[in-house]
């Protein structure tokens, strides 16, 4: 324990010294990601960097553990304080096990805001939805009139499990704004439980026993690649269109073979840009995070924040031909 | 420091010197070699961050390796004794979901530790029993066993988690005992002493070290070979139950997944600090120290916002390092005094 007694008394004799950075230094910001190394947030964090230029004093500090554990992202967390940051903006790993680590960091003055994967009310200051369930439900319905003839006929969902909560929820707003476009028809809902070859031949049942449909939506992202390849396979490209949420690097195939003309997902370029612009304002004091308020994200807008202090970034970001090979060699 | 010094020739045969007092060799010592590390790694540190040297974050940062390292005093002995226990990180994911069913039953926190450190015991004990009973190697049993437990938390909670823990139970993984010692850090002091006394000063300690020699020689010295080796799975065992007790006041949740792949950094931490993976020699010094040097080093880097990734090849590297450096220089001080042996003939 020598070691232990050097290092506490250096310590205390330094500590006195460090004290010295303060005022006009930039904004800190720590973008902390579920672990590095994956596409989807080394994309966010290009965003992140957008909204430091964009603001002039910011800095990001881009980090995360090497898996994706909760452990490792504390000890990231722990790091974050102990450099004395002025914001944390994570991605979490688990909702709960982050709160202690978390709660510290507002302790010590740290704006901690949850974006993308979000923590427990009582670990964060707001949390930002990618999205939100009225606005999915909306796009979902919008992408498939848009391939319908003039925004007309008969359509059909391909979803996951008849049990799945967000799928359910994503229908429920699809059906909700409906009544709003005329001539558009539901015929069927079918389930493929999100394995491929189950949503494969689902949509095979489909084209077969509704020869009427035009537009497949699915909104699962195992969904819409085997509808897709359903409908080529079945040589009913230009005929019938396949659209929904699902990832650019497993779409990009389809939309050049013509099933997928247009689909729909977070841009988590979007997603790092409004994280660091909240935090941004958060530090700056030209927004406080309480239900109900209104916090700026420079270009995309404002983010409204419900009873929970979550609030929804935007509508979901729609991928088509000009832009899928780009978001490809993202996520 | 000296006094080990015999502990340790005593534990390596074939390496009997001439004189008992080895003078400036003495110093030529594992533990030396780390310290210097240590001291170099924390000046490094200290110039390289502005925040490094600040009491409450150096306090911070000791939480990341106090419960690895509190696992790593008993896996030294476990080591020494020429086994290994692969299972440390599962036991701790297996008390943790048991701690968390027994808070979701509305059990105290004095119940939460019993049940933390019993299922510890039972754990090590399973294992023991497997390994000893059976003579089965302890690498297979305790992979499987890795599984076992890690499986049955996944059975038991799935994507579930237990988080309502009495608020006075975060104190163990949160607490301070006094300004910014924490409670683990201390817990940890005191372990590191009795594991030290009990591995250098008393019999049980020379019988570790007996078997992780020589078994056979050991059972006709009159050692219980079984019965020491069992103990060490129960304290293995025990060990993993009071880092989960840590870990889980600390999060203050229970997921299955908890403390994945910890046991490797354990192992880790253990050779780094100069025990012998082959078994028969090791000290608790060393394994301390090296404890730190792994908790400064992760640090550090962290302050410097170094990836992880960059981390791990750093720690191999020292590990690799550290393991090659005293056998290298034996190397050249045993051709030097070959030269200058055969220029005196």
């Amino acid at each position: 324990m020598k070691l232990l007694k050097i290092l506490a008394a250096t310590a205390a004799v330094v500590a006195t010294l460090s004290v010295v950075q303060a005022e006009a230094a930039p904004v800190r910001i720590g973008l902390v990601v579920k672990a590095l190394g994956i596409g989807f947030f080394e994309a966010a964090n290009k965003g992140a960097q957008e909204a430091a230029k964009e603001v002039g004093d910011a800095e990001v500090i881009y980090t995360g553990p090497t898996t994706t554990t909760a452990e490792g992202q504390i000890e990231v967390i722990n790091s974050l304080i102990a450099q004395k940051v002025d914001a944390i903006a994570v991605s979490a790993n688990d909702t709960d096990a982050l709160v202690p680590a978390l709660k510290k960091a507002m302790d010590r003055g740290i704006k901690v805001i949850s974006w993308d994967s979000g923590v427990a009310k009582e670990g964060r200051l707001m949390h930002l939805n990618p999205s939100s369930n009225p606005l999915i439900g909306n796009m979902c319905v919008l992408l498939a009139e848009k391939v319908l003839p003039e925004g007309k006929g008969d359509f059909a969902i391909l979803s996951a499990t008849p049990t799945s909560t967000n799928q359910n929820t994503w229908i429920e707003e699809m059906k909700k704004v409906l009544p709003q476009h005329p001539g558009m028809n539901l015929v069927s809902t079918v389930y493929g439980d999100d394995l491929a070859d189950k949503s494969y031949r689902e949509t095979l049942g489909l084209l077969k026993s509704n020869p009427g449909v035009k537009a497949i939506v699915a909104p699962t992202s195992v969904g819409i690649v085997a509808a897709a390849q359903a409908v080529e396979d079945q040589g009913l490209v230009g005929k019938v269109y396949v659209t929904g949420l699902g990832l650019p690097s497993e779409l990009a195939g389809h939309v050049k073979a013509g099933s997928v003309k247009s689909f729909a997902i977070w841009n988590p370029i979007d997603l790092g840009y409004s994280a660091t612009m909240i935090a941004y304002n958060l530090v700056k004091g030209k927004a406080e995070a309480k239900p109900g308020a209104s916090i700026p994200m420079g270009r995309m807008g404002e983010v409204t924040l419900d009873e929970d202090s979550t609030g929804a970034m935007a509508d979901p970001f729609v991928y088509d031909a000009k832009n899928v090979d780009e978001f490809a060699k993202i996520f | 420091m000296t006094d080990h010094t015999l502990d340790t020739l005593a534990g390596s045969p074939g390496t009997l010197p001439d004189r008992l007092d080895l003078g400036w060799r003495r110093w030529m010592r594992w533990e030396v070699l780390l310290l210097a590390v240590a001291i170099g790694i924390f000046l490094i540190n200290s110039f390289a961050s502005p925040y490094f040297l600040d009491p409450w974050n150096l306090s911070d940062a000791t939480f990341n390796f106090t419960e690895k390292a509190i696992i790593a005093l008993a896996m030294a002995l476990l080591i020494i004794a020429g086994d290994i226990d692969l299972s440390v990180a599962s036991i701790i994911a297996l008390a943790s979901v048991t701690m968390g069913a027994a808070a979701e039953a509305g059990v105290g926190t004095p119940g939460l530790v019993a049940v933390g450190l019993l299922t510890g015991l039972a754990a090590g004990a399973f294992n023991g029993f497997l390994i000893t009973r059976f003579q089965l190697p302890s690498i297979v049993v305790t992979i499987g066993t890795m599984s076992l437990f890690r499986g049955i938390c996944y059975i038991a909670l799935g994507d579930g988690v237990y988080r309502n823990y009495p608020s006075s139970f975060a104190w163990f993984g949160q607490g301070y005992v006094w300004w910014v010692f924490s409670f683990e850090l201390a817990l940890f002091a005191v372990l590191a002493f009795l594991f030290g006394l009990l591995l250098h000063k008393t019999v049980f300690g020379r019988q570790i070290f007996a078997v992780g020699n020589n078994p056979v020689a050991a059972l006709f010295s009159g050692v219980r070979v079984q019965k020491v080796r069992f103990s060490l799975f129960l304290l293995t065992g025990l060990a993993s139950g009071i880092a989960s007790i840590l870990l889980t006041a600390r999060v203050g949740s229970t997921r299955p997944s908890i403390a994945l792949g910890w046991e490797l950094e354990v192992v880790t931490m253990v050779v780094l600090g100069g025990v012998s993976i082959m078994g028969g020699s090791g000290t608790i010094v060393g394994v301390v120290i090296a404890a730190f040097v792994m908790g400064l080093v992760t640090f550090g880097f962290g302050l410097l916002n170094v990836p992880g990734i960059v981390m791990s090849i750093f720690v191999g590297l020292l590990l690799i390092g550290v393991i090659a450096l005293p056998i290298g220089i034996r190397k050249l001080a045993r051709r030097w005094q070959g030269v200058s042996g055969r220029a005196k003939r």
